[in-house]
């Protein structure tokens, strides 16, 4: 071991600090939790939609007859599928596995505490985390959406496909099944972000939040607003039929909802570092 | 609540440095529920190495936790060179903790380990691979920085953190056990490290349960126990203080009598017993300095020839063993 002093560059201060450090940030979580092993179960719980798609596709001839002949109804399946399959069960249990474990993770594996000892205000950090997770979500269940997309048309084949998506409603259907999914990633990444903040164990609050999700079909109005399925549901293009027993109420127009979803964000996103910022380290007590 | 002993052996340092030097500790306590940590800690520790003993338990981490803002005092306040951790952003490019747990972000090897924080910090690509190179060369690791932490020894994991505490050359480092899991030679290359940063004028804080090489390597010992600060200051001062344990001298010369003779006539001797083969005494003192000018005196003015003299309990075991009340683990 030997010691020569060298004078430590400066670092400067204010926005192009904060994004050079949430650049490094980014880098770290991505490679930790999502370029690792670990990330594998993520992996195949992307590909579930996908797979079913594909087959569907490949073997069902009735389905492969259905699309063909009558698509209004298939985009209708799909819908259901999207709704039921993609939205409520691969992002929801996707985000709360990436977002739960940004901060809780980290406590668990006894590796927070180098964040907290680094030249960030913790505030940044948040967002940073927050950024990884989003990036690695979106561009996971984004892909599952595509790839289910994918193998929906595919039985249409190339030219009745092309005349779906630019000369009737194809390109907006994709486009808001993409922007959903980036929006669930959205909510549901900031909302399990906080329960991993707040809950020692975040599993408990995490599947209550499921069921309430769940049976948000049956809640009177008033209480549909207070989840985020509610206003992804508003801004489906295909309706999906809730069933007999659902309780209706009156759609949020689609520019509230968006904006009411990146508000709710921001609040939580605020709660977490207002969290962060008191937060100690007692990794022997987790 | 016992008093604390507080030696101004760094006198001369914390008068010569300001606030802005200093790490200072204002009445601070941290309790975890019902459990105390540490209570009503007061200090102000200069520039140079200063070393934390005390037994498990005794609150030791508790205090580098909280100089390094990962756990916030009940009470009180702590600043570190007149900064608070509560402004992370300067705080800690300032400050460096090399803490105990032996963790790490998976999948990484010991140059990302230390390059991916640097990042976290906000510095360039450039800067941050000169840093990391620079620091894993100080700790001897560049060998074996592009392999897997999980495939390297806990000394080399206790190196490559090492490292990490001091990639972004802070001025002060605070070091939980960094002698653990390392092997003599590594030992003895890590202190002369640290004495380095420290003649560079770092502050370094460091625990250890190695009493011989704390004393080795420190310019001033925090002992604490049970939460409390027993004592602060040089080794030497510390053990001068403790009235009630005097200082225990052998001293070997041809007339043992006639020298004890000299002493009893002082107040500040407690007890002098003369060896078995009459060629030495053992003496215990109150007062050191004014031993050695009576014996000065008694060389000078007769013919009493002396071979050696040495002190018995005044190195940092007998302090400890005095102010905590048992030997340390491992020593």
């Amino acid at each position: 071991m030997n010691a020569v002093a060298i004078e430590a560059p400066t670092l400067g201060s204010g926005w192009s600090l904060w994004r050079r450090q949430i650049a490094g940030i980014l880098r770290l979580e991505i490679k930790k939790n999502f370029l690792s092993k670990r990330a594998l179960p993520m992996y195949l719980l992307a590909a579930i939609p996908v797979v079913i798609m594909m087959m569907l596709a490949l073997f069902d001839r009735g389905m492969r007859r259905g699309v063909r002949t009558n698509f209004a109804e298939a985009m209708i399946v799909f819908s259901n599928l999207h709704e039921g399959l993609i939205l409520r069960t691969v992002i929801f249990f996707g985000c709360a596995w990436i977002f739960m474990n940004l901060f809780r993770g980290e406590v668990v594996d006894k590796s927070l505490h180098y964040y907290f000892l680094s030249a960030v205000k913790r505030e940044v950090l948040v967002v940073g985390k927050y950024l990884s997770g989003l990036i690695a979500s979106c561009t996971l269940f984004l892909l599952t959406t595509a790839g289910a997309l994918f193998f929906l048309y595919l039985p249409r084949g190339v030219q009745a496909n092309l005349d779906y998506i630019f000369n009737g409603p194809g390109w907006a259907q994709i486009t808001d099944y993409l922007g959903i999914t980036i929006l669930a990633c959205v909510g549901y990444g900031a909302l399990f972000m906080v329960i991993g903040l707040f809950f020692r164990n975040p599993i408990i609050p995490a599947l209550f939040v499921y069921g309430w999700e769940w049976l948000n079909f049956l809640l009177p109005p008033m209480l549909k607003k207070i989840s985020i399925i509610h206003y992804l549901h508003s801004l489906v293009p295909v309706p999906v039929n809730e069933g007999p027993l659902a309780i209706i109420g009156e759609p949020t127009p689609q520019w509230i909802a968006i904006t009411g979803m990146l508000i709710v964000t921001a609040i939580v996103l605020f709660l977490a570092s207002m969290r962060i910022r008191r937060m100690e380290i007692h990794y022997g007590g987790e | 609540m016992e008093a604390v002993i507080n030696i101004p052996i760094s006198q001369t340092a914390k008068e010569s440095v300001t606030a802005e030097q200093m790490i200072v500790f204002e009445d601070v306590s941290k309790f975890y529920g019902e459990i105390l940590g540490v209570n009503r800690v007061n200090l102000q520790i200069a520039p140079g190495i200063t070393s934390l003993v005390g037994p498990n338990g005794s609150g030791k981490t508790t205090l580098m936790n909280l100089m390094t803002g990962l756990i916030q005092p009940t009470r009180g306040r702590v600043k570190v060179l007149d900064y608070s951790a509560n402004d992370p952003e300067i705080f800690f490019r300032k400050v460096g903790y090399c803490s105990q747990f032996d963790s790490f972000p998976a999948g990484h090897t010991g140059y990302e380990f230390v390059y991916s924080y640097l990042r976290v910090h906000g510095y360039a690509k450039n800067d941050a691979d000169r840093m990391t190179a620079r620091a894993i060369e100080r700790v001897g690791l560049t060998e074996a920085a592009k392999r897997k932490v999980a495939g390297y020894s806990k000394g080399m994991r206790q190196r490559i953190r090492l490292a990490q505490s001091i990639a972004h050359q802070p001025s002060v480092i605070v070091l939980d056990e960094p002698l653990n899991g390392l092997d003599p030679m590594a030992r003895a290359e890590a202190i002369r490290l640290f004495r380095e940063l420290a003649d560079e004028g770092l502050h370094l804080i460091i625990s250890s349960h190695i009493l011989h090489e704390v004393n080795k390597m420190s310019d001033r010992v925090i002992f604490i126990k049970e939460g409390y600060i027993k004592a602060e200051g040089e080794v030497q001062g510390v053990r001068n203080e403790l009235e009630e344990h005097p200082l225990q001298i052998v001293v070997r010369c041809d007339q043992p009598s006639f020298l004890a003779t000299k002493l009893f006539a002082e107040p500040h001797i407690v007890e002098v017993h003369i060896h078995d083969d009459r060629k030495g005494l053992f003496v215990k003192t109150r007062n050191t300095d004014k031993f050695y000018d009576l014996l000065n005196r008694v060389v000078v003015t007769s013919d009493l020839n002396i071979e050696t003299v040495a002190t018995v309990d005044n190195d940092l075991n007998a302090v400890y063993h005095y102010l905590i009340g048992a030997r340390q683990e491992g020593e």
